[in-house]
């Protein structure tokens, strides 16, 4: 299957039933209900962290909206200003399923952001590695093992170490620890790839050097890439929220799932459990989620596995 | 052998000068070292005659050939926080971590092998199914919130197991260890486990592949056609084959369970390595920053270099490349 995906195909006339391989890419996707599920799953996170302004019961960010009084209230009490907190309160009187809200959408963007730049920087670097060959591959995958025979969390420490503490930093931080997966994937693929003939075609034709890359063979190293993308933005955002765990991530002002996780740490000792509970629960749906679309979708676009 | 041997120790010394570089470099030129190193009553006077000391005035290169060799003699500077060497302070806190991660490996084997096991001799089963969902949930769940599950449900809601610690620890050859006493490894039993989570995961998937791969090949057919009992196929033929990479890739693990003890020992207020660093990051102690940078990634060379080793040792066919 030649990945075209990204692109939308014209809808072809009636007469003759072609299916475009968008149309195909979706009607496989489809066959797994858990995948589906997942997806639709997904997208709802997706739509509550987009919406969140309009659809939380309360700003936890303005603190004219909370009251004190209100800290640490059990799920499904109502409080002072008149509304039921489903989640119940942290410590600051701040309704959790709001929090949660607003945090899903520092994760997510955190999570997302840095696996796109990732993605570009490493396949970048990849396709610079299979294309040129020769030195520049021999460093360019020397400095790719060198950082995957670290662990993550390893690396991200290191960078933190040496930037200091800091949403900006934690983002480079998940850029510098993904980029090699990235890379990899992409070189494997681009060398594949650019010993079929339609490349070599290109070649014959002549076309600049940039112009095959892009618009020849970079389509091509897509799907793998896209199966790449999807895991590393669930891993992304595990990080983004261990690290944040740690202290060492986003600021108290603008916490995201992991922090929110990390505030009810000392509350969960006198049994307030839904502090940090529930935060981890939409952490997890996240995360899961993401996992079962990857899963599936490594399936529907590996080659080797077409009936 | 010997050639191959001796290609891999120089690059192994290698990769521990380039990242002798890049820590110096993060560490003591991103960061201001002045700032830290200088208590900031000190006037102008102090101020320069400290720099001066620490051989902040000399170029860049100079500083780090000095670093490199206060390094080699073990020397990486002393803590602002607890003012003792730094690789002092890494020394004692090793244990503790060692300890744990040991645990995690030992219980990622005994939970992770049989279950493995299990769902690969019956792939169509309810239980194998419900393990393969168990092993992906196991992938997917966030450590550190496990951690706090834990202790809401262990420590707090029944009281089984203490919360926080390293409990009753035994002195041997000069190092603490609790993993021999009762209290200790009551206090140790939930964070292993935490640490252990993601590499259940990880035997039990690595079981399974083996086992169905292990279950088609001709020398268990003829071991059945043989008539041996079942039993026996399966615990000694097909069981001794799935364990080479199951071992080979638990052992690749260790250095990354240590490093991702830093979370679990943040949760369990495990008095490790981790929590160590995570400290120190967190009031800037950098030369114990230093230290546990330098010394974990040469773990890690060590680690990376022994499996290679082994895997020539194993295969032959990674020797024949090499050349």
């Amino acid at each position: 299957m030649s990945a075209t995906t990204a692109a939308p195909a014209p809808i072809p006339a009636k007469a003759p039933r072609v299916e475009t391989p968008l149309q195909r890419f979706i009607s496989e996707f489809a066959e797994s209900n858990i995948a589906l599920g997942a997806l639709i799953v997904f997208l709802c996170i997706v739509l509550i962290a987009v919406f969140a302004p309009w659809i939380a019961p309360q700003n936890p960010y303005d603190l004219a909206q909370l009251d004190i009084m209100d800290g640490r209230m059990e799920p499904g009490t109502v409080g002072g200003a008149g509304f039921t907190y489903w989640l119940g309160t942290d410590d600051q009187g701040r309704d959790m399923l709001s929090g949660i809200m607003y945090g899903l959408r520092i994760s997510l963007v955190v999570g997302a952001g840095s696996a796109i730049v990732a993605a570009i920087v490493g396949a970048s670097l990849g396709m610079l590695a299979a294309y040129a060959g020769g030195r520049t591959d021999t460093i360019i995958m020397r400095l790719v093992d060198l950082q995957l025979s670290f662990p993550t969390i390893l690396s991200a420490l290191m960078i933190l170490a040496f930037l200091g503490k800091g949403i900006t930093n934690v983002v480079i931080a998940l850029i510098v620890v993904e980029w090699a997966y990235y890379a990899r994937t992409v070189r494997g693929t681009a060398l594949v790839e650019r010993r079929r003939e339609y490349i070599e075609a290109a070649q014959c034709l002549a076309l600049p050097t940039r112009r095959i890359i892009f618009r020849h063979l970079l389509p091509n190293c897509m799907p793998p890439l896209i199966v790449v993308a999807t895991i590393q933005i669930a891993r992304a955002i595990a990080l983004e929220a261990t690290l944040s765990f740690l202290g060492l991530g986003v600021p108290i002002t603008e916490p995201s799932l992991g922090l929110l996780i990390a505030n009810g740490y000392e509350y969960m000792l006198s049994g307030k459990y839904w502090i940090s509970f529930y935060p981890g629960i939409a952490l997890l749906i996240t995360i899961v989620s993401i996992n079962l679309v990857g899963d599936h979708l490594r399936d529907v676009l590996n080659p080797r596995l077409k009936k | 052998m010997s050639v191959y041997l001796l290609r891999r120790l120089i690059q192994a010394a290698l990769v521990m000068l380039a990242m002798s570089v890049i820590v110096f470099i993060g560490v003591y030129a991103i960061g201001d070292p002045v700032e830290i190193l200088i208590s900031p009553d000190a006037d102008q006077m102090e101020r320069a005659r400290a720099i001066a000391a620490l051989g902040l005035d000399k170029p860049l290169w100079q500083q780090y050939l000095s670093f490199l060799g206060n390094a080699l003699r073990g020397d990486l500077g002393r803590s602002f926080v607890f003012n003792e060497p730094a690789l002092k302070l890494i020394g004692q806190r090793a244990p503790a971590t060692l300890e744990l991660a040991f645990a995690a490996m030992f219980l990622a084997i005994l939970v992770g092998l049989p279950l493995g096991l299990y769902a690969g001799l019956r792939p169509d089963g309810v239980g194998a199914k419900a393990i393969m969902a168990g092993s992906i949930l196991g992938f997917s769940l966030p450590t550190f919130w496990v951690g706090l599950m834990l202790i809401m449900v262990f420590a707090v809601q029944l009281g089984w197991l203490p919360s926080t610690g390293r409990g009753e620890t035994v002195e041997i050859l000069g190092l603490r260890w609790s993993f021999l006493t009762m209290d200790g490894l009551a206090h140790m039993a939930m964070p292993a486990l935490n640490l252990a989570l993601f590499k259940i995961s990880l035997v039990i998937r690595l079981t399974r592949a083996g086992v169905r791969e292990t279950m088609l090949m001709d020398f268990v057919k003829f071991a059945r056609a043989k008539g041996l009992s079942p039993r026996r196929v399966i615990g000694v033929h097909v069981f001794k084959n799935i364990l080479i990479p199951v071992v080979t890739v638990t052992g690749l693990e260790l250095g990354s369970t240590i490093a991702f003890s830093v979370v679990t020992e943040s949760v369990f207020a495990w008095p490790g390595m981790g929590k160590l660093i995570i400290d120190s990051i967190n009031v800037l102690d950098r030369p114990v920053i230093v230290a546990y940078l330098m010394s974990i990634v040469l773990m890690f060379i060590i680690i990376n270099l022994v499996v290679d080793l082994l895997y020539s040792v194993l295969d032959p066919r990674v020797r024949l490349e090499s050349k």
